[in-house]
């Protein structure tokens, strides 16, 4: 497979491709990247790309959004501690409630979702104190209650996810 | 076991492996660590699971998957695990938990989520997981994403701030 320079363009997901070289990066590298020291050379290598364009398109995909990042994903409890929270919220104070949930540094997902409970957010801190303080606090800071919905079990595997090309690689 | 140091270096992973040449070494000059132990701590850590995965990190609206719903249902205890290994290894479900529940107001107990190009294709592939284990023979709600106000990692260290990305409709 032979490539140019990636392409660095403003993202348009209505009107993004993806070539065979950045669906194989996207899908065939989510789990088990080489630990050794130059990763991307491994990469590169059974890409049949060199190494600095497998860092550049990965530098790329991140700056798109498309990538969140090339990094872990930790089993939860494992490190910190963690939990699912709601609140209902009229949904003409919603936007400034979301707004001072998201600024909180322990929050990393903040979604709208279709239900009465309808803000949902994931927080995560070094630990149990301080993700209590984090919830305290955003309960006081918003005015509303919170369901505090803690992790009993995860069943998932987390096996990364296996991108469907075909429906998606081309939009019109 | 997962000592300080582990988790000094699991938190400077948060945000990502930098994207250069010997990555291993960027991120070990992060927490004064050199390339061959941040190599031998990752793979203690993977072996042991505690890195479940560790690459590229996705984001499926990006991607096309725009509609994502929240399936929950609430599942006597002494069936819950069942279902919920057996709703894991299904195809088109990317995310299966038993949560601590908050009734009277949220009875629920077991979250699948569900990516699809739409919410057609959401609730088709929902339904045909429903049927196939029999899960509406309990309290359930689907629920659709909306707003997505922010979405990043998990930080599990005190982070140096970062800009995040710009709020997207979707669902």
């Amino acid at each position: 497979m032979t490539r140019g320079s990636p392409r660095v363009q403003p993202f348009n997901p209505e009107k993004r491709e993806y070539d065979a070289f950045e669906q194989a990066l996207l899908n065939d590298w989510q789990h088990d990247l080489p630990l050794v020291e130059r990763p991307f050379a491994v990469m590169a290598e059974k890409l049949g790309v060199s190494e600095d364009t497998v860092i550049e398109a990965l530098q790329a995909l991140q700056e798109e959004g498309v990538i969140s990042r090339v990094g872990a994903t930790i089993k939860p409890g494992s490190v910190g501690a963690g939990t699912l929270a709601a609140m209902s919220v009229p949904e003409q104070d919603l936007e400034r409630v979301a707004a001072l949930v998201s600024a909180r540094p322990e929050v990393n997902h903040n979604y709208e979702r279709e239900h009465e409970f309808n803000l949902w957010f994931v927080a995560t801190a070094p630990d149990e104190q301080h993700l209590a303080e984090a919830l305290a606090v955003m309960e006081q800071e918003t005015g509303y209650p919170l369901l505090d919905l803690r992790l009993m079990y995860d069943y998932h595997l987390d096996l990364g996810f296996d991108i469907q090309w075909s429906q998606n690689a081309t939009k019109s | 076991m997962v000592t300080e140091r582990d988790k000094e270096l699991i938190g400077a992973l948060q945000k990502g492996l930098p994207l250069v040449r010997r990555p291993y070494a960027a991120l070990g000059e992060r927490v004064g660590m050199g390339e061959q132990e941040v190599l031998r701590r990752l793979a203690d850590l993977r072996a042991k699971g505690v890195i479940r995965r560790h690459g590229v990190i996705v984001r499926h609206h990006e991607l096309g998957y725009r509609a994502n719903a929240m399936s929950v249902w609430a599942i006597p205890d002494e069936r819950i695990d069942d279902l919920g290994e057996q709703l894991a290894g299904e195809p088109g479900v990317t995310l299966c938990y038993r949560r601590r529940t908050a009734p009277p107001a949220w009875p629920y107990n077991l979250y699948c989520m569900i990516h699809g190009q739409d919410r057609e294709a959401v609730l088709a592939r929902r339904r045909e997981l429903a049927e196939k284990y029999g899960l509406d023979q309990w309290a359930h709600r689907v629920l659709f994403s909306g707003r997505r106000f922010k979405q990043r990692g998990a930080w599990y260290r005190p982070p140096q701030p970062a800009p995040e990305k710009a709020e997207v409709r979707h669902g």
